[in-house]
């Protein structure tokens, strides 16, 4: 597959209009529980997913929208999955934690940190039986605290396998920042674990790209397991009605659903001293306000790609656009169509 | 009499008991957020959210409770209990007897389970089955905002460890967290009567290991617990009205299981239901069979479980999930 930028942003953009138009589904009901979107993802997505080849694996989290729709799988089926119906990609009986592509090789997981043992299998199976592909993990930076996650790097290493680790560290884990979770530096934990580990901006298609040849490259040549460490946002937060955004968003709604409860405990008899329960408020406070660099529209790694399209050729640019909005949109109208319709 | 919801209830009996008992401690993903009127009162040592490394804080809170603390561990899921499930099984739960009745490690894991708003079979597991089949380990499941706070009360002074579990169907905290996101337009088929009600101004302990009649019936016994409950006094209702009158048996803990209550009722009605919403298969269901078949009480027996995988998508999760439908029907077959 190609890797010029213009092929990467249409990636990057046929990833973001679908996830945007799953939002809005979900926002209307049509999608039961938790809904994990990739938004904000979709350069690491991108600069990985784009340099894979036939055999390779992906072992994916709870928010595998995205790399499943840019590895080719049908848009039509993940929506379909995500509402429960039975032409869905897994008969609606997965949903969208629980995708499955087997003629791919790629399973995912609502478990976090499960990516790691599932990848170092994908990479035995492809070490014995595929010699030359590779298999990927994908996860957040909260699951680096997850025993399952580190056993398996360690794995990977003592065997040799080919494994890609890619930590998308957006610095949430849900409510809970990364500097009060994570400890050390995580390349040099990598490194310590005998990795070979690079940093990268995930914000940055073209800076992923780069990296992720050279990682990729070394997995398939046999030298072993390689880390990725991708800074990235997530412009919903961790979830569709992100109770952090939300505070932010919908003020009024939030201060009964929320802080109306917190603001009884605050005021009761008996507890910590004064001084602990202001620094208890304020440390929520700041988190509502820290988390809204996640949605901070200069970090949005479509906007940095576009930016430089647009200088290149702006016609081209707006035409890739409006083809793929079509294409999108005409996959949502036969989603939504009363029984569904193949397109 | 103050009204409250479930999960409201058991974080205002476990803040009361924190008032009162500077050990106590609770400890687990994202706490602070979740349980922000505890950690607001409380502060950061006592509320503390973890990484999200459950083998790693669920370990370190059974030590914890062994060396003086009263840790109160929150698994955000049940079925995130499985990477730490080591804990629990062996070491938790052995602890006493390997030391000859010298230590035990009083450690409550309060966790949500439970099914029925479409978030798939890796977030809606029941386990309590599962865990209960530990020696050495206590369950409970709570079926209203009441029992839901004086049942915590009672495992913060149980003194061995005790799972207490919360179902999110009838916790509106829970259930808008995960099922509905903030969403008015999503409904879910929640028993109102489990969600909200009334509690006391003061906790005080309910005993663990006493089961609670919700309906006396003499034709059958209904026994069940959690949403269960719920759905069992509604079939209840309909059965009733087709001349059949079910008992209803809210077993509350499954380990220590009332076995007492459980044979006066089926000395009385002689036909046992067992409403289950974890695995059908070599679980609570099969168990309280066992037990009455093993007092010598003579029993017609039906169970109404989760017999697979929880399915996404939402008809058919409500297939699976024990609901009103599959309770009367299987009853109307017991008494042919």
């Amino acid at each position: 597959m190609a890797s010029d930028l213009w092929s990467l942003y249409e990636l990057m953009y046929k990833s973001r209009t679908f996830e945007e138009a799953v939002r809005q589904i979900w926002k209307d009901g049509k999608i039961s529980g938790e809904m994990h979107l990739g938004l904000g993802e979709e350069a690491i997505m991108a600069g990985i997913v784009s340099q894979l080849k036939e055999g390779d694996a992906m072992a994916l989290e709870h928010r595998g929208t995205s790399p499943m729709l840019m590895r080719g799988v049908d848009p039509y089926s993940l929506l379909r999955e995500f509402m429960g119906q039975a032409d869905g990609l897994c008969g609606g009986l997965g949903g969208h934690m629980h995708l499955f592509a087997p003629e791919k090789l790629i399973a995912s997981s609502g478990i976090v940190g499960a990516a790691g043992p599932a990848a170092a299998g994908f990479a035995l199976a492809a070490q014995m039986l595929r010699p030359g592909t590779v298999s990927l993990a994908f996860f957040g930076e909260g699951a680096t605290s997850a025993g399952m996650l580190l056993e398996s790097m360690n794995l990977a290493v003592v065997w040799n396998l080919p494994v890609v680790f890619i930590c998308k560290d957006n610095q949430w884990a849900i409510t809970t920042p990364a500097d009060t979770a994570v400890g050390g530096n995580l390349l040099k934990r990598a490194e310590a674990f005998g990795l070979f580990a690079v940093e990268v901006d995930g914000l940055d298609v073209q800076a992923v790209s780069s990296a992720a040849k050279t990682a990729l490259e070394h997995a398939r040549d046999g030298k072993g397991p390689v880390f990725i460490w991708a800074h990235c946002i997530h412009l919903e937060g961790h979830f569709l009605g992100d109770g952090l955004l939300d505070m932010f968003r919908r003020p009024i709604y939030s201060l009964r659903k929320r802080m109306w409860p917190m603001i009884k405990g605050f005021i009761r008899r008996g507890g910590a001293p004064w001084n602990e329960r202001i620094a208890s408020l304020r440390q929520i406070l700041r988190q509502v306000f820290a988390v809204q660099n996640q949605t901070d529209r200069a970090n949005d790694p479509l906007v940095r790609a576009r930016q430089t399209l647009s200088i290149k050729d702006n016609q081209r640019l707006t035409a890739i656009e409006s083809a793929i909005q079509c294409e999108i949109q005409r996959i949502v109208t036969a989603a939504l169509a009363p029984e569904g319709s193949s397109v | 009499m103050r009204r409250m919801g479930f999960s409201e209830a058991v974080d205002d009996a476990l803040s009361q008991a924190m008032a009162d008992d500077p050990r106590i401690l609770l400890l687990g993903e994202d706490v602070q957020g979740l349980h922000g009127s505890l950690f607001v009162r409380f502060g950061r040592q006592r509320v503390r959210n973890t990484p999200i490394s459950e083998a790693a804080f669920l370990g370190a809170a059974v030590t914890a409770a062994m060396a003086g603390l009263r840790p109160v561990a929150e698994i955000m899921l049940v079925d995130f209990i499985a990477v730490a499930v080591d804990a629990l099984l062996n070491h938790a739960a052995k602890l006493e007897t390997f030391s000859g009745s010298r230590w035990n490690a009083p450690l409550v894991v309060r966790t949500a389970c439970g099914g029925g708003y479409g978030d798939g079979g890796q977030h809606e597991q029941s386990l309590w089955g599962w865990l209960a089949h530990i020696p050495g380990l206590s369950v409970v499941i709570p079926s209203t905002p009441a029992d839901a706070g004086g049942l915590m009360l009672a495992c913060l002074e149980w003194g061995s460890p005790v799972v207490f579990m919360e179902h999110k169907l009838i916790s509106s905290a829970w259930l808008d967290f995960l099922g509905s996101g903030g969403r008015s337009t999503v409904t879910y088929d929640v028993p109102r009567d489990g969600t909200r009600g009334p509690v006391p101004t003061t906790w005080d302990p309910l005993p663990i290991g006493k089961a609670a009649l919700r309906r006396s019936g003499s034709d059958l016994t209904i026994a069940t617990l959690g949403v269960g409950v719920h759905r069992a006094l509604e079939a209840a209702t309909h059965l009733e009205a087709q001349g059949i009158s079910a008992g209803v048996l809210d077993l509350r803990t499954v380990s220590p299981l009332d076995k007492g209550t459980l044979y006066e009722e089926l000395s009385h009605t002689g036909r046992l239901i067992v409403v289950d919403e974890d695995y059908e298969g070599f679980g609570l269901s099969g168990e309280l069979a066992a037990v009455a078949l093993e007092a010598g009480i003579a029993i017609k027996y039906a169970r109404v479980c989760t017999q697979t995988t929880i399915p996404y998508a939402r008809d058919l999760e409500d297939e699976v999930l024990p609901n009103v439908k599959r309770i009367v029907e299987a009853s109307r077959r017991l008494m042919e």
